[in-house]
């Protein structure tokens, strides 16, 4: 990786990430393992001709629309549908008296009813579907429904939860993990406490939600959207329509970029439902307003922490409690308070542990995946705690830090011996001495610099500059025991090569790494990665890092079946074995250059197939004192964060991110670069912007001028001054995911920098300016101002 | 391919001049002028508003720039933001071209006008401090070439109203020839909504401070004892900039309890404090007014 520091003219606000760069037409594009392959869609993306799902269009095409709960909390008297059917043109109108199939277990949103009957427990759930042959009349329709509501009190406080009336038949606790490490009683000579809360991210696809459902004519139904998991999208969607999976199939299309769950069941069940109501295809994408509702969220959460340490600063003890809001449905919060637990003393070695986490229902919006979950939130608290040991202890910040890292060998508190590559250490000392970049005084364009942007009130008197630390973990692949298994094929024909593989490229580079994964092993330049449906293998969904490693894994494997295929008959003529032979540039060569032939000759127009699954070795339940091998693998990043902090206003500007990363092997140098660059940056949002408001559950503003992203002004300068490349001897290619950990450690990085600029405890995420503001009194301001 | 089928009926008009448009507006009363769109369209797209016909206000040159009347510039209501933001536009109303600036990315400043920032009139809209501390008069176009004059804060406040078939043609506003400034504070680096603003700007020959303070009401805010005390102690003479530093700090703490009281006493003499979340913007308009107040008179 080319290091950015050289380029220190360019004021940090203005310089541009000098890669990757698309190569023109013409121009020959890199190929294999370690090369920059611009993904194949890019340009289309760029030039914006790529088709979402939003552009899906049939023949006859039907509109659909949902109506969605307006309270947090309320129980159903009745639902009068007969306006709504009545009205020109509508032509289907759905309840939950419309949904032929039973329950569901064991998936994610198996306690969540496609329709409310009796009660909403959340606000957007929803109560009906409409389909119309106008997307207009379609919403007038649904809010031509009229549904008689009694309300009842919203739980939104999770700690209220534990003594509330049951929200739901499962009740209200979704887990309790009581860890236990070690000795119980120990205690250190030094003890610091701290409560921390943790906002509502929300994932804000700017590709909101859309699908197209085709009724078959066997009475199934095929549904066409941008799902990130499209065999589990299958199965609920089949047991709820009271089918057989093979009766539906999903077709993933136009897929913008995802950072979590990318369909939500409110959202493409009623789709399919209506298509199988109406026998026409069907039409849905969700206005702003109702993807915000549907999708699931980052765990709000709460966190009370005591860590215990000698007079040296060497960590002897961690006491917490967390506490996850899982809102209405539990969804994928069970693992999140897995990973929440599991890392809540962070990438330090603690000899004991007494860590109790709780993941509970309430009446706010359901909580889900979303990248890094259960991570992050704890990331900022053990930060913010080890801040505070510094502080207490009169030392650097970073060198507290230093005392404890983890590295291979060590133990985490879930009794697992972390085995995979930790270099910890190595990864914040290449932080730590990366040079400071320039104050704002002593760059030329100061009003660029200044917190609050380009005519903000920013006044250079008031800034304070601050350098903190966050060091992030996360773990690989699906935890305590679920089965990640993925299945790939690979084909050769003519010299091109095509994968089948039903890993959905969300943004993260799958169907790059496919390709370059192909012709490194097949020497084959041309590769196409075939669209992705339910007629293939299942492949698992696409988060945690999963299809770098399993699916990769499995092309690999396919590759290498169709390589000895096409290498075993020239093996035999040349009287060698076929590790002997070589492939590069479309030529076979033998290990003494002696004989050699071109892939094409050697293919002699046979077709080669090879399926192959990869599936990593297996993971255990955490137990009932939260002890169990439950992860495959974990990966690191430390991050210095730069922030200037107007401290009379409290805006924050974060100046610049040093990001060192554990990654195993760079497969992807741009890719690699572009995912750190995009997981840092949505790190800085949850640290200082997002936060998915909801007062007594209601949610407010959702759409993007209340939801504040970060823009390209709020970005910082993001120096990737290190990618540890120790590889990992269980993942494919040694290679670990890259895109989780950085959104995990920037949020404490940016706050540990605030803590250090203001003084202040900075405890809540995102940072509220009063949070930012010091009070104590400033040096006067010169007669006439500073500007 | 769009989400949105196509409407045969619907009518669309583009007049070349303000009595046009007024005409047109007269012949289709359920028509709704547009001139950016960047709140009206937003409105449109998500579903919310079906406009039954449309007047464009986009081809009508007369409101698209400006020109000079007695010490006063009479701006045209289809300025773009963009247009005043520019240098040679900043040289005249420095205030109203740093709000622009601030209104919003590129692409809205490229569409969103000036007249639509006043009569979409929502709180947070940036110009709109800038023009009650400079106390602009719009002058608005009605039916049959008839044009009257209402001072942009009654609109405003809502004390008048725009009548059916009328249109914002021009706003006046005077040229001062002395600093002015409008500062925003946002939750972020980027382009945001203001979260409060304040808008300075001096009057030499009027001996005057104006100020108002955007975003923390429904309307600007003018803190008018503050102004007028500020005024007093400035030597409009001498040495505008030798007001003391606690002075201007003053100022800006009154002006900022001007905007956020303290809530009323009890009868019983006990008072309510304010929560902190309102404490914290009190402290930030203290801040900005005592900073405009110190960059006018550097």
């Amino acid at each position: 990786m080319s290091d950015r520091t050289t380029e220190a003219t360019a004021p940090p606000g203005l310089s541009v990430p000098p890669e990757p760069a698309l190569p023109s037409e013409g121009e020959t594009i890199p190929h294999g393992l370690g090369a920059t392959l611009p993904p194949a869609d890019a340009r289309a993306k760029a030039e914006g001709t790529f088709p979402y799902a939003s552009d899906l269009w049939a023949e006859g095409l039907l509109w659909a629309a949902v109506l969605r709960s307006p309270h947090a909390h309320a129980r159903v008297v009745s639902i009068d549908t007969a306006h709504a059917r009545e009205m020109p043109g509508v032509r289907a109108v759905v309840t939950h008296e419309d949904v032929p199939g039973g329950p569901l277990r064991g998936h994610r949103s198996a306690d969540r009813p496609v329709f409310a009957s009796d009660v909403v427990r959340h606000h957007g759930e929803p109560l009906a579907a409409v389909a119309a042959d106008h997307p207009d009349t379609a919403r007038m329709a649904a809010a031509a429904i009229v549904v008689e509501y009694q309300l009842l009190d919203p739980v939104t406080d999770p700690e209220q939860s534990f003594a509330a009336e049951p929200l739901h038949p499962d009740g209200n606790l979704v887990r309790h993990i009581p860890l236990r490490h070690g000795d119980a009683e120990a205690t250190g000579e030094v003890v610091v406490e701290g409560l921390y809360r943790i906002g509502r991210q929300d994932p804000a696809p700017i590709g909101a939600e859309a699908g197209l459902a085709v009724p078959r004519p066997d009475g199934g139904v095929e549904l066409y959207m941008a799902s990130t998991d499209p065999h589990g999208d299958r199965d609920v969607a089949a047991s709820r329509y009271g089918l057989t999976p093979e009766q539906v199939k999903v077709v993933v299309t136009g897929v913008p970029g995802a950072t979590a769950d990318r369909e939500d069941a409110s959202f493409h069940l009623p789709l399919g439902l209506l298509a199988l109501h109406t026998g026409c295809p069907v039409k849905l994408t969700a206005t702003r307003e109702e993807s915000f509702l549907g999708h699931a969220h980052r765990h709000p959460t709460l966190l009370r922490y005591r860590h215990h340490a000698d007079a040296e600063g060497k960590l002897v003890k961690v006491e917490a409690q967390i506490l996850l809001d899982a809102g209405a449905y539990a969804d994928t919060s069970s693992d999140a308070l897995a990973a929440a637990v599991s890392f809540a003393c962070g990438p330090y070695v603690v000899p004991n542990a007494s860590i109790d986490g709780w993941a509970v229902r309430t009446n706010n919006p359901p909580s889900g995946h979303v990248r890094g979950e259960g991570a992050l939130q704890v990331c900022a608290a053990y930060e913010a705690q080890m801040d505070k040991l510094a502080k207490k202890l009169g030392v650097d910040p970073a060198d507290v830090r230093m005392r404890n890292v983890l590295s291979t060998g060590d133990l985490l508190p879930t009794g697992q011996t972390v085995t995979c590559p930790a270099p910890v250490a190595e990864l914040l000392d290449a932080v730590r001495d990366h040079p400071l970049p320039p104050l704002p005084k002593d760059t030329p364009e100061e009003d660029w610099l200044l917190p609050g942007g380009p005519e903000g009130a920013g006044e250079p008197s008031a800034v304070r500059r601050g350098v903190g630390y966050g060091i992030g973990m996360v773990h690989m692949l699906g935890a305590e025991g679920a089965d990640e298994v993925s299945t790939a094929t690979v084909k050769v024909q003519g010299g091109v090569a095509t994968v089948i593989c039903a890993a959905v490229e969300t943004g993260q580079g799958f169907a790059t790494l496919a390709r370059q994964i192909v012709q490194e092993t097949l020497g084959v330049e041309e590769v196409h990665v075939a669209p992705v449906d339910t007629d293939q293998p299942p492949a698992g969904p696409g988060c945690r890092g999963r299809h770098t490693w399993v699916s990769g894994g499995a092309v690999e494997r396919a590759a290498k079946m169709v390589r000895t295929q096409l290498l075993q008959p020239l093996a035999h003529k040349f009287g060698m074995s076929t590790e002997l032979l070589q492939i590069a540039d479309g030529k076979i060569t033998s290990y003494d250059g002696v004989l050699s032939t071109t892939v094409e000759e050697a293919m002699d127009g046979k077709e080669l197939w090879a399926t192959a699954q990869c599936r990593p070795h297996p993971t255990e339940p955490l137990d009932a004192a939260g002890q169990g091998d439950a992860f495959v693998g974990m990966s690191f990043c430390a991050i210095r964060a730069v922030v200037d902090v107007d401290v009379e206003i409290g805006s924050v500007r974060v100046v610049e991110l040093a990001v060192a990363q554990d990654v195993g092997r760079v497969l992807n140098p741009g890719q690699v670069r572009a995912r750190i660059e995009a997981g840092v940056t949505q790190g800085v949002g949850a640290a200082l912007t997002e936060n998915l408001r909801t007062p007594k559950g209601v949610v407010r503003r959702p759409d993007l001028t209340g939801y504040a992203l970060p823009t390209s002004l709020d970005a910082p300068d993001i120096r990737i001054v290190k990618l540890a490349e120790e590889r990992d001897v269980v993942a494919p290619f040694g290679a670990k995911s890259v895109s989780a950990v950085p959104v995990v450690a920037s949020p404490a990085a940016i706050a540990s920098a605030v803590r250090a600029a203001t003084g202040r405890p900075v405890n809540r995420l995102p940072i509220r300016p009063q949070a930012a503001v010091v009070t104590d009194p400033l040096p006067e301001p010169a007669p006439t101002g500073q500007a | 391919m769009t989400t949105h089928a196509s409407q045969a009926t619907q009518a669309a008009v583009l007049p070349d001049s303000l009595d046009e448009a007024v005409a047109a507006l007269a012949a289709m009363p359920a028509a709704v002028p547009v001139a950016g769109g960047t709140d009206l369209m937003a409105q449109v797209n998500a579903g919310q508003l079906r406009p039954a016909a449309l007047v464009g206000l986009g081809r009508i040159s007369e409101i698209r720039g400006w020109q000079y009347q007695d010490g006063h510039a009479l701006l045209g209501a289809g300025l773009t933001h963009a247009r005043v933001g520019r240098p040679d536009f900043a040289a005249l109303i420095p205030a109203l071209a740093a709000a622009a600036r601030a209104a919003g990315p590129p692409q809205i400043r490229n569409a969103g006008t000036l007249g639509g920032n006043i009569a979409s009139a929502a709180p947070a809209n940036d110009t709109l401090p800038v023009l009650a501390a400079l106390e602009a008069t719009l002058i608005i176009a009605g039916p049959g070439g008839a044009r009257r004059e209402v001072p942009v804060s009654h609109l405003l406040a809502g004390m008048e109203m725009l009548r059916p078939g009328e249109l914002i043609g021009h706003v006046r506003v005077p040229l001062l020839h002395a600093p002015q400034v409008f500062l925003k504070a946002a939750g972020r680096t980027g382009p945001g909504r203001a979260t409060a603003s304040v808008a300075l700007v001096l009057d030499p020959a009027r001996r005057g401070v104006r100020c108002a303070v955007g975003a923390i009401a429904p309307m600007p805010l003018r803190p008018l004892e503050a102004e007028q005390w500020v005024a007093s102690l400035i030597d409009w003479d001498g040495e505008r900039g030798a007001l003391v530093p606690e002075a201007v700090r003053a100022f800006g703490e009154y002006v900022a309890a001007a905007c956020i009281p303290d809530p009323e006493p009890a009868p019983d003499g006990t008072s309510e404090t304010l929560p902190p979340a309102v404490l914290h913007l009190r402290r930030t308009v203290a801040v900005l007014a005592r900073r405009a107040l110190g960059r006018a008179l550097s």
